[in-house]
């Protein structure tokens, strides 16, 4: 009897791990994360618009179709992101993802507090290696640190109404997401 | 033999119970620090690196992509205030007041965050479109067949699952933050 609930105790003790564990390996393992929806319709360190979600389609779950969207993946292997984005007339937001989908950084056009949103994106080491002075000159200028060498800039733009879609996707369309090589 | 038949079965249960919690907690949404006010559920650290593991392996399954915490935050609802879970051949009323925000949208989803096929091509109203009474309150009749004023269509499915966004919104921002906002109520009007 002891010994039936020895193993029982040991079983479920097991199980624990192996919840952990699975709940831990999931963002390796997952075929269908965000990123990889993605990669097959967007090229790399170009701003792409996103077509927005139907009933019948949809690239991600959960998106909100009062927005349009527009996605820069990127890779900061070969040099820095510069991101320019025009702000739309009600409401713009930029959300920077790392490979596994988790939102590292976000800022409204109203926290930009400019009529463009710029911003530079690279990895912490580009950063350490950046010039002193250049750091300097840049006070104004936005840095952002990217924990992961790929992932996604999403770019949206709100439509307050419907016929204020074809807006919204103007301003998005004049987005960049350029690569800047490094410095020789 | 003994032994053998002790580790198979101990082996079975660790795989049933932590194979069937996982699913469980995937499929059920378990994360941390949520934030519900009414019928209303909130995760604003699922906006940050902050994100819990659970919240982390639910996305990576799911492939969506959570709302930035500097961007806004999404409240998700699956029943009404009474905890009747959503029906789409029932009429629900929201209304009241949203907190602080420059924007906000609400949306219907199918559970696995589709939007809804229906006849008028309506998935979400926003803020300002919204019609509003003279104090500035709204209601939104969600329903499957037509309504007058806000008639947000169910298209008659099963369950749905609504998401009310607010954007540039100090709601969830400052850690810490229970206090509990001015969200609309959800109140169920009869099922057809």
């Amino acid at each position: 009897m002891i010994r039936a609930l020895l193993w029982i105790l040991s079983g479920l003790l097991l199980g624990g791990i192996v919840h952990l564990s699975t709940v831990l390996a999931m963002p390796q393992a997952a075929k269908l994360d965000a990123y990889s929806r993605l990669a097959p319709l967007t090229p790399v360190n170009a701003m792409v618009p996103l077509p927005a979600p139907t009933a019948d389609t949809t690239i991600m779950p959960y998106m909100d179709p009062a927005f349009a969207a527009a996605v820069c993946r990127y890779d900061l292997s070969n040099g820095t992101i510069k991101l320019t984005a025009p702000v739309s007339q009600a409401y713009t937001s930029v959300t920077f993802y790392t490979r596994k989908s988790v939102a590292y950084y976000a800022i409204n056009d109203r926290a930009a507090g400019r009529r463009t949103i710029e911003l530079d994106l690279m990895t912490p080491e580009q950063h350490a290696d950046m010039p002193e002075e250049e750091d300097v000159t840049a006070a104004d200028r936005l840095i952002i640190e990217s924990p992961s060498t790929v992932g996604l800039i999403v770019l949206r733009a709100l439509a307050p109404e419907p016929g204020l879609m074809p807006m919204a996707r103007r301003a998005l369309a004049a987005a960049k997401c350029q690569l800047q090589p490094p410095p020789q | 033999m003994r032994l053998l038949f002790g580790s198979l079965f101990t082996f079975l249960i660790a795989a049933a119970v932590g194979l069937g919690a996982t699913w469980l907690t995937l499929t059920r949404g378990v994360a941390f620090g949520s934030l519900t006010i009414g019928a209303w559920t909130a995760w604003p650290k699922s906006g940050s690196v902050d994100i819990d593991p659970y919240a982390r392996a639910k996305i990576a399954r799911t492939g969506e992509l959570p709302t930035g915490m500097g961007d806004g935050v999404a409240f998700y609802a699956r029943g009404d205030d009474a905890r009747n879970s959503f029906d789409g051949r029932c009429a629900f009323l929201i209304s009241g007041m949203t907190p602080a925000a420059r924007y906000w949208t609400i949306t219907l989803y199918d559970p696995d965050g589709k939007l809804v096929a229906n006849a008028i091509d309506r998935h979400s109203f926003t803020s300002d479109e919204i019609v509003r009474d003279n104090s500035g309150n709204f209601a939104i009749t969600v329903a499957p067949l037509a309504r007058p004023g806000n008639w947000l269509p169910t298209g008659g499915v099963d369950k749905f699952v609504l998401v009310l966004r607010l954007y540039d919104t100090p709601i969830g921002v400052s850690t810490g933050t229970t206090k509990e906002g001015p969200m609309p109520s959800i109140v169920r009007k009869g099922c057809s």
